[in-house]
């Protein structure tokens, strides 16, 4: 029987009234008195050297404030990088300045040059347009290996090369790998692509900065999925503003998915130019600058071998990867491909060596970041491709394959230095053979050929590490943060409670499934609980939302805060109560004394903390507020498996997905109908960036799929039904809700199952393909027919 | 966008009379037109809208053509042609989305001649005669390449006349993102013939494929064209798809266009 209420229910989400009724309150939305625009002018040519910048002509255009270029930045900080990763050799990665406004040079097609603040945006456009760059072209660096070529050009003129690290992971097991891969009766070698994207959230980065002379105060509206970080960032290494002199509102945000949790250059600027000019300046992204402005995702070049014995059990695992930071270091690039993805790449397999080497490389093109999965889909799309190609070369099942080699015992210490608290993936696999009606596809093949079209199954599994932690680990892996969450809960007399939350949402529904979490503990209605996030004036130090670490780490936060808000209540309750705090139970919005029909209501209990007239004033404080940091003790771990079936038109190359079946395990569900839509979501992105999504530079940089015209997002026509299932549940052993994160789940499972199904289906017309490299452009896939 | 005068006459002869002021433009759906300016590549200091002259609306049957007003938007087409010339009709109601085809002109379409475009396919593909306010243009002579037409400068595409085909079809694979054709082609069979247009495909534009074209009118089946390729010297090779690919899509949609139409 469903709950209509509390932890399990599948609430409405309370947020989606104001979205879907046209009164959010998006950063855009927010016009401050005096408000001037900023147009910021940006190369056009991917790498090159400025010789000057002449704004005499364009500073008398009418409605011009004030024209800003590199020089009005000095004294001012680099854009930082939020972790350092040490290399194989010990040393620690490097790391270019990144000015706010570009200096000296260009290193990327979009890079700001210069910044023009007018009234009126169409006045500091046409103000732009009379600044005269002088530059000088330089050859650009492009693909990865070029760039680490010995003559190559190099990004950063002051950087001994264009190799940011080398890292190996675990150095120590690399001897130990190469002795299995001798020793293996079989090796399977693959070389993939896991392709550039756009994040291309609905809602494009915004910024507005204000500066009231009066007090000193500093305001930045802007899109951010973690407002704490950003002020931190840009108020402690950029602008030298003290956090207490610096507010950060992310007010309502249109999807992040990634992209909005870097601190970017616009955000400095408007906030560094409000006070110059002593007005507010607002920038919006037009969405040709997102495409070139925005830190874009993947982008990997990989070389992964499995090694098996002669019973075909994995023996070891060895990949080569060459990942794309871009021209600079956004804020946690260099996380990417090494904390967030060489963890990873056991997957859900028992394999006992493993050796990572990513080496990280500077190009001529927009920074590389985290896009949604951020390192999980990379392990797991190569991790899972591998395995199937063995299948193939072994003549085996693929299913079969990946379960002779599952973890089946927990906790599981994986050669890569994490250790899974819980998970059950024969349940999983078990589950979406049901879901996916496995046994029925040979019969849905044959139906589709009588049809002429081809038709192939992918399966695949995954496994992500969620809820990003703990701090003290995380500080030794090279992070500038502590990755903790925070919360206070503040119940007011009349019983109604605020929460305030470091996490942020934007488009999670955490309004609606926080509060359930809290209803839960009290037995309240949701409705007398308000969840408020995303400014830094009203919210307790909090790290933001990313890495599906919400509910597992800020929930968390909110549930130790309740239960102090609880503890102190029971002791407020035995007082008047004249009962022992012992006995005192708390039951649907009630205390009550254990084994007695005495009980004072939760309201009572909360105006006596506020009207503490019969009150225990010598033994608790009034007033009902208390604030939890919560850092967790390790990752939380998802995992599920995923099937996709597809048909392909032979003439075409076309694919349809016709089916697609998820089974996950996100240990303990607060709100099944969110958790569906993030994996409908995600896997839609997944489908997106395996069919569809593709961002292509040509040699030069310049960037070929700059607009919805070349760049191709999925649209609901791409997608069929999904059938989602998330009743495996083996929950979290390290928090107190037991829940694992399901954010992110999606995007990282379906790349792999819709490349198979594709595989598989050109299989079964005799091609001998084991691979195709995404995006399955119809071109791409009749190539590999012929 | 830059600052422009705009003017929508209720005549023909009044918007010819605008569009000759210097670097006066004409606007149709504006689904080209506006994007362009929105850019700021392209800076007309007054743009003419042709949606207001009640003459060049509108769907009307003439003897064995269908005439067509040349800022009739491509949903009404989808919708009052459909009887008449329900190749035509498919053709129009498969451009773009809904937003676009309320928008979008067939006089717009023509005059532009996106390579890409879906309405050239159907007016080389028909014989059909382009009425401007001056003159009457074959099909054959309009097109001359990527974006040009033997349009004159102020010169306004005020109707288009298509001959009604025994049977036709428009079959089409959409560009992913754009949804633009990747390549289609239009194949209209008539008395004196079968006609062939292909877009999306050739770096000259709109073409005809005449030894399809040839096949076709012996024998108006798919399996006629057998054997039958096209080389990929000047097809459009660029992120979505090779020349090689494109050549390979041409005999791929006219043998679906065959199919469908028959």
């Amino acid at each position: 029987m469903p709950k209509d209420g509390g932890i399990g229910a599948s609430s409405k989400r309370r947020e989606d009234i104001r979205f879907l009724t046209g009164e959010g309150n998006y950063t855009d939305d927010i016009n401050l008195r005096g408000q001037a625009y900023v147009f910021f002018l940006r190369s056009d040519i991917a790498h090159g050297t400025i010789n000057s910048i002449d704004t005499s002509a364009a500073t008398g255009m009418p409605g011009v404030v004030k024209i800003f270029t590199a020089a009005d930045f000095e004294g001012v900080g680099s854009i930082p990088c939020g972790w350092q990763v040490t290399d194989k050799h010990g040393e620690v990665m490097q790391e270019p300045a990144h000015p706010v406004l570009a200096s000296g040079k260009v290193r990327h097609v979009g890079e700001p040059m210069a910044a023009v603040v007018a009234e009126t945006l169409a006045q500091a456009r046409d103000a732009a347009e009379a600044i005269v760059v002088d530059i000088s072209d330089l050859p650009a660096v492009v693909d990865m290996k070029d760039a680490l070529k010995a003559d190559a050009p190099k990004v950063h003129d002051d950087l001994k090369s264009n190799l940011c690290y080398d890292w190996g992971f675990v150095e120590e097991n690399k001897a130990a790998v190469e002795e299995a891969f001798q020793n293996a009766a079989h090796v399977t070698t693959l070389e993939l692509r896991n392709n550039r994207l756009v994040a291309n959230p609905m809602e494009p980065r915004v910024a507005v900065g204000d500066f009231a002379r009066g007090t000193g105060d500093h305001t930045l509206y802007t899109t951010s999925q973690n407002p704490h970080v950003i002020r931190l960032l840009m108020g402690a290494f950029v602008l030298g503003i003290p956090e207490h002199k610096l507010r950060v509102v992310a007010p309502d945000v249109g999807g992040g998915f990634g992209t909005k949790i870097f601190h970017y250059q616009e955000e400095a600027f408007v906030t560094f130019a409000a006070k110059a000019c002593n007005r507010p300046v607002k920038w919006t992204s037009s969405r040709t600058e997102a495409f070139m402005s925005d830190a874009h995702g993947r982008d990997h070049v990989t070389t992964i071998q499995l090694a098996l014995d002669a019973e075909n059990n994995f023996t070891a695992l060895r990949t080569d990867t060459h990942a794309n930071m871009g021209a600079y270091l956004s804020t946690f690039a260099p996380s990417v491909p090494t904390w967030l993805h060489g963890t990873l790449m056991a997957g859900n397999y028992r394999t006992p060596l493993i050796y990572v080497n990513v080496k990280a490389v500077f190009t001529n093109t927009v920074p590389v970041d985290a896009y949604r999965g951020a390192g999980r889909p990379e392990a797991t799309f190569q991790l899972e491709r591998v395995i199937d190609k063995a299948a193939i070369e072994l003549g085996v099942d693929a299913v079969a394959l990946r379960r002779q080699n599952f973890i089946t015992e927990f906790p599981y210490a994986t050669p890569v230095a994490v250790e899974y608290d819980t998970g059950d993936y024969v349940a999983t696999m078990d589950k979406l053979t049901e879901i996916a009606d496995l046994a029925g596809f040979e019969a849905r093949r044959k139906e589709s050929e009588a049809r002429g079209k081809l038709r192939g199954l992918g399966v695949n599994c995954y496994i992500e590490a969620c809820g990003i932690a703990p701090s003290n680990l995380v500080g030794q892996l090279g992070a500038r943060a502590g990755l903790f969450e925070s919360a206070t809960v503040r119940v007011n007399a009349t019983g109604g409670l605020v929460v305030m939350t470091g996490s942020h949402s934007h488009g999670q529904g955490h309004e609606t499934s926080f509060a359930q979490v809290v209803a839960e503990m009290i037995g309240i209605d949701e409705n007398m609980i308000e969840i408020v996030h995303g400014d830094t004036a009203n919210t307790p130090m909090g790290m933001g939302t990313y890495g599906s670490r919400s509910i597992a780490v800020g929930g968390s936060a909110m549930v130790r805060a309740t239960e102090k808000i609880i503890a102190k209540a029971k002791k407020i309750a035995s007082h008047l109560l004249e009962a022992s705090e012992g006995d005192i139970e708390l039951k649907d919005g009630a205390f009550s004394v254990a084994g007695t029909d005495k009980s004072v209501a939760w309201g009572d209990v909360t105006l006596a903390a506020y009207v503490p007239h019969n009150y225990p004033l010598d033994d608790i404080e009034p007033g009902l507020e208390e604030t939890a940091f919560y850092d967790p003790s390790n990752f939380t771990y998802p995992s599920g498996a995923y099937a996709c079936e597809v048909e392909v038109d032979r003439d075409t190359g076309q694919v349809t997905i016709e089916r697609f079946a998820a089974a996950d395990d996100f240990g303990n569900i607060i709100n099944p109908m969110i958790v569906s839509g993030q994996v409908h979501g995600g896997i839609a992105q997944g489908i997106g960036q395996a069919l569809l999504e593709n961002c292509a530079y040509d040699e030069n940089g310049q960037l070929l799929s700059a607009s919805y015209m070349d760049y191709a997002m999925p649209r609901a026509y791409d997608m069929p039904f999904f059938d989602v299932d998330h009743s495996c549940q083996t929950p979290c052993t390290h928090n107190p809700l037991g829940v694992k994160g399901c954010g992110e789940a999606g995007a990282i499972g379906s790349p792999p199952a819709v490349v198979g199904a594709v595989v598989d289906a050109l299989r079964s017309s005799g091609r001998d393909v084991t691979h195709i490299d995404m995006p399955l452009s119809p071109n791409r896939v009749w190539a590999a027919m012929q | 966008m830059y600052n422009f005068d705009f003017v929508k006459p209720a005549t023909v002869d009044e918007a010819v009379k605008a569009l000759g002021d210097e670097d006066a433009q004409a606007l149709g759906g504006g689904q080209t037109l506006i994007p362009t300016l929105k850019q700021r590549l392209a800076s007309p200091s007054k743009l003419v809208s042709l949606t207001g002259i009640s003459d060049m609306q509108g769907v009307t049957k003439d003897g064995d053509s269908v005439v067509i007003g040349g800022g009739t938007t491509h949903r009404v087409v989808a919708e009052d042609a459909a009887d008449a010339y329900p190749g035509l009709a498919g053709l129009a109601g498969r451009i773009g989305d809904p937003a676009v085809r309320n928008r979008g002109t067939i006089g717009g379409s023509l005059a532009n001649n996106d390579p890409s475009a879906c309405y050239p396919a159907a007016a080389l593909g028909s014989g059909a005669t382009i009425v401007t306010n001056t003159r009457e243009i074959a099909a054959d002579d309009y097109f001359q390449g990527m974006f040009t037409t033997a349009l004159e400068e102020g010169e306004i595409i005020t109707q288009v006349r298509f001959p009604i085909p025994k049977v036709s079809h428009y079959s089409k694979i959409a560009q992913p993102a754009s949804r633009f054709p990747l390549v289609a082609v239009f194949v209209a069979q008539y008395a004196g013939g079968v006609r062939v247009a292909v877009t999306g495909a050739s770096n000259n534009g709109v073409f005809r494929w005449s030894e399809a074209e040839a096949a076709l009118s012996q024998n108006f089946a798919a399996d006629a064209l057998e054997g039958l390729t096209l080389p990929a010297d000047d097809m459009i090779g660029d992120l979505h798809g090779t020349a090689a690919y494109r050549a390979h899509l041409v005999g791929v949609m006219t043998r679906r266009a065959v199919t469908a139409a028959s």
